[in-house]
């Protein structure tokens, strides 16, 4: 359980005033929302075959678990947690005042089979987020969700947003088709770098193989564990693939991968790395080196009962504390009350968490972040 | 520091490595294609014998899926976990600065001239001045 | 670090005493194991062979970096590959490292995993067999495992039932990369003969099931798949902690091998995490995951982590237990951990005694 402080005596407002959280869940009510932005075949085949009824549930989020939703952040009657802006501006958006908040939407399109369709949806959705979200609250800011599966049709999405600079990321699922170092991704990669995108890498699966190397967990709560595993997995192929040593200004983002596996990752790579280097002579540097410049971390959840100290640890194993980015995963149950980061960060290293190491990694943020600085 | 003669020339081919022991220390000399190396034998790592290795030559990259070796036969892998030390310099290629063994000062010298040289040390090797031998400095 | 520095690690007086819970035996070919096959398995082995969920009958299709993924220093000058010969695994390991006692575990060619269950089931009583009479009835130092088909439970807990009483057998071989995960019921056969003879499981590392390694699919790289090898020992983990395999059979002992240790407080801590949060999912659990693997989990030690600052490992073995780590070298495969050098931070006499010798002697109730 989260050790948390009661916090009923501090000025929430106080604490996060200012920050960038970059992990916000906005939800789609129901495909209805996206008919606007389909052409007319697309709206005749979510009619005909009635897709608007499918439940598109993630199974890597079950809209009733405990850990979808937070008991407090829940909205009244079958509506979905996160669908409302006005209750995320309520629940955090305005309780803690963050400068910027990214949003990151886990909807079925991305893991349709059919490349087209989720092409089609990943459009309509990223046209809707706009419209509802980005336009209707200047904090927000959001990532492009792509079909990672065709990189043509993921491009060709990216470069659609690369002129709205409220866009900032895109959007990947941390297990898809392919390991994420894969040469088929790299035109991905490569628009990102060279638009100043960072790719955020998101827990989730599209469920194309067992989601472990042993198979097909029964629960759920497996499931969820083995995202941290599914993220060490992906960082050693971006890694052991050279996506750093190709694309020399690409950032990547892991989000909601839980933090702590990294200290064990680190020293797992480096050393296999010493013995192994010539099959993969690129990687020209140990990769917690490679980490260090290029990959960082939304803060929750934070894997560990006591989370200063597991803060404290990681910032010292990976000699940074700049790899870190403030996050609630709203509306994802991982804190209580306002206990989105711990106590007990020095001054320095709390602004940095917080604000800093967000506006150093988005290039789109820290632009924005001038612009409102100049104009304030 | 001393001389010490420690193989004749054909003692070792190219390609070659012989481990000799000198002063209490285990050495390793390596014939790269005539050019004779001295190298501590022992792996800081976890302390293998770096004469038991592959002699290999040294894999770069100028991006994935480029594969380019040069300066064949002057790298040797560990036999355990393979890493990679330069024969001339004894750096390791991963972390130069702190994995390193010691390279010892080597030099190929006729028989003639050995024969003259009082500082010698050459306990294994009686000295024939028709002969070129390996002499090292520790 | 230099040669000058490893040498003030190596203990000054102290005699070495191990026992190495990871030794690999090998096969100078498939005829070794025939007198131990009957005629009509020898038959089926020389003409149709191994038969796995890849594309090689036998080889890995991610090539090592050393030929037999071993030591190179490792070949006995009369052929055969590294760990075939006894003389050399005296001279070059058991002797020359003090090991008291050895742990046979063979990997060649994935007996557990063979398609054909009764090919698979014959191998594995084969390999019983041979371990018993090509090894540890020459070497008294030397303890053999029980290789079972592990897809077949009826066969599997019928080779358990037959070795059991078998003191040369110190425990069960399973291999992690099974059809299902391993906490799934269709296993507990097996679990339950291993808690009714009081015989510890040992997860080591191999197997092939035709699961990607990772779940977003398969690694192009060697560097990828040997780190995978963590992960999926994390998966074994959690399978046999949320399945409720330690509920339901609470004398089972489990020794996770060459998982590496890095990853074991951060894991077990998401563990609980998130437990915490789904446990009315998983209701036949009564205590937190952390509680189930300190209770019924040891790893061994090999591949050493070696994280940048000696305290981190001294901190590092706090978290996991010092009680929990078994040591082992691996032997004679590439990343072999020497026990004079493996750990990387100055520990105490006591320390070093226990991790050396004194938690596998507890484990398996020997010397």
């Amino acid at each position: 359980m989260v050790a948390g402080r009661p916090s009923a005596d501090i000025d929430h407002a106080a604490i996060y005033a200012g920050a960038i959280d970059c992990d916000l869940h906005p939800a789609l009510p129901g495909m209805q929302v996206l008919l606007p932005y389909l052409d007319d075949y697309w709206r005749e085949m979510v009619s005909v075959r009635a897709l608007d009824r499918l439940n598109l549930t993630l199974t890597s989020y079950p809209q009733n678990a405990p850990l979808s939703c937070r008991p407090d952040w829940k909205p009244e009657g079958t509506a979905k947690p996160g669908a409302s802006l006005e209750a995320m501006q309520s629940h955090v958006l305005d309780r803690y005042q963050p400068r910027f908040g990214i949003l990151n939407c886990l909807y079925g399109a991305q893991v349709m089979h059919s490349e087209d369709m989720a092409a089609v949806f990943c459009r309509a959705t990223n046209d809707w987020i706009r419209d509802e979200w980005l336009s209707r609250d200047p904090r927000l800011r959001a990532s492009i969700v792509i079909p990672a599966h065709n990189t043509e049709l993921a491009v060709a999405e990216i470069e659609r947003r690369a002129d709205d600079p409220r866009f900032v990321q895109v959007l990947m699922l941390v297990s898809g088709e392919v390991t994420l170092g894969r040469r088929q991704l790299w035109p991905i990669y490569q628009a990102a770098e060279r638009l100043g995108l960072p790719i955020g890498v998101h827990a989730g699966s599209a469920y194309r193989y067992a989601p472990t190397a042993v198979g097909w967990p029964s629960y759920y709560v497996e499931d969820y564990v083995a995202q941290s595993s599914a993220f060490e997995n992906q960082l050693q192929s971006l890694i052991s693939e050279g996506v750093f040593t190709k694309f020399p200004g690409l950032k990547l983002v892991a989000i909601e991968s839980g933090l702590t596996w990294l200290s064990g990752f680190i020293w797992r790579a480096d050393k296999t790395w010493k013995g192994v280097r010539a099959e993969v002579p690129w990687v020209t540097r140990a990769p917690s080196k490679i980490i260090r410049d290029h990959v960082r971390f939304t803060v929750q959840p934070i894997d560990a009962p006591d989370e200063l100290a597991a803060l404290m640890r990681l910032i010292e194993h990976l000699e940074s504390d700049e790899l870190f980015l403030f996050s609630t995963d709203y509306p994802h149950w991982q804190f209580d009350g306002d206990d989105a980061l711990p106590t007990g960060l020095s001054e320095t290293v709390r602004r940095k968490i917080l604000c800093g190491n967000a506006l150093a990694t988005y290039p789109r943020l820290a632009a924005a972040n001038s612009a409102m600085e100049v104009n304030a | 520091m001393a001389r010490h003669v420690v193989a004749t020339v054909d003692d070792i081919a190219p390609g070659q490595r012989k481990l000799v022991h000198v002063q209490g220390r285990d050495i390793g000399i390596f014939n790269v294609g005539g050019e004779f190396f001295a190298i501590a034998n022992r792996c800081p790592h976890e302390g293998a014998s770096l004469c038991k290795g592959r002699v290999v030559g040294l894999v770069e990259s100028s991006e994935p899926g480029s594969y380019q070796l040069s300066r064949p036969g002057e790298m040797v892998r560990c036999p355990w976990h393979g890493w990679e030390f330069d024969l001339r310099t004894g750096k390791s290629w991963c972390d130069p600065l702190r994995t390193k063994v010691r390279a010892f000062d080597l030099k190929v010298e006729e028989g003639a001239a050995l024969v003259e040289e009082t500082l010698l040390r050459a306990e294994t090797f009686p000295v024939s001045i028709e002969r070129q031998y390996v002499v090292i400095e520790v | 670090m230099s040669t000058l520095e490893l040498d003030r690690g190596r203990p000054a007086e102290a005699k070495l005493r191990v026992i190495d819970c990871d030794i690999h035996p090998a096969m100078n070919a498939w005829t070794e194991v025939h007198p131990y096959l009957a005629k009509k398995w020898i038959e089926h082995l020389t003409i149709y062979g191994s038969h796995l969920r890849h594309a090689f009958s036998e080889a890995l299709t991610h090539p090592r970096m050393s030929p037999d993924a071993a030591r190179v220093d490792a070949y006995p000058d009369e052929g055969g590959p590294p760990g075939s010969s006894l003389a050399l695994m005296r001279s070059q390991h058991l002797d020359a490292n003090g090991v008291a006692f050895g742990m046979l575990i063979p990997l060649r060619w994935n007996p557990g995993s063979q398609r054909n269950l009764d090919f698979g089931v014959a191998l594995t009583q084969a390999m019983n067999t041979w371990q018993v009479e090509r090894w540890v009835k020459n070497e008294p130092r030397l303890r053999a495992s029980i290789l079972i088909a592990q897809e077949d439970t009826v066969g599997s807990v019928a080779e358990i039932k037959a070795r059991a009483s078998d003191p040369n057998f110190t425990q069960i071989l399973l291999l992690p990369r099974t059809d299902e995960p391993l906490g799934r019921r269709r296993y507990w056969p097996i679990f339950e003969a291993a808690e009714r003879n009081n015989l510890p499981i040992a997860v080591h590392v191999g197997g092939t099931n035709g699961h990607p390694s990772t779940g977003g699919g398969w690694p192009s790289y060697y560097m990828e798949e040997h780190h995978a090898v963590a992960e999926t020992m994390q998966s074994v983990l959690s399978s046999l902690v949320f399945e409720g395999v330690f509920e339901r059979f609470p004398g089972l002992r489990v020794v996770i091998m060459e998982g590496g240790l890095g990853w074991i407080p951060s894991f077990s801590a998401r563990m609980d995490k998130h437990w915490s949060r789904l446990r009315s999912e998983v209701p036949h659990l009564k205590r937190s995951p952390s509680e189930y693997i300190r209770e019924h989990v040891w790893f061994t030690t090999q591949p050493m982590e070696e994280p940048g600052r000696a305290s981190q490992l001294i901190d590092l073995f706090d978290r996991i237990g010092w009680d929990r780590l078994l040591f082992s070298t691996d032997y004679p495969h590439w990343d072999f951990d020497d026990p004079r050098h493996a750990f990387k931070a100055p520990l105490s006499e006591a320390q070093r005694a226990q991790l050396l010798y004194g938690n596998a002697q507890a484990f398996y109730g020997i010397g």
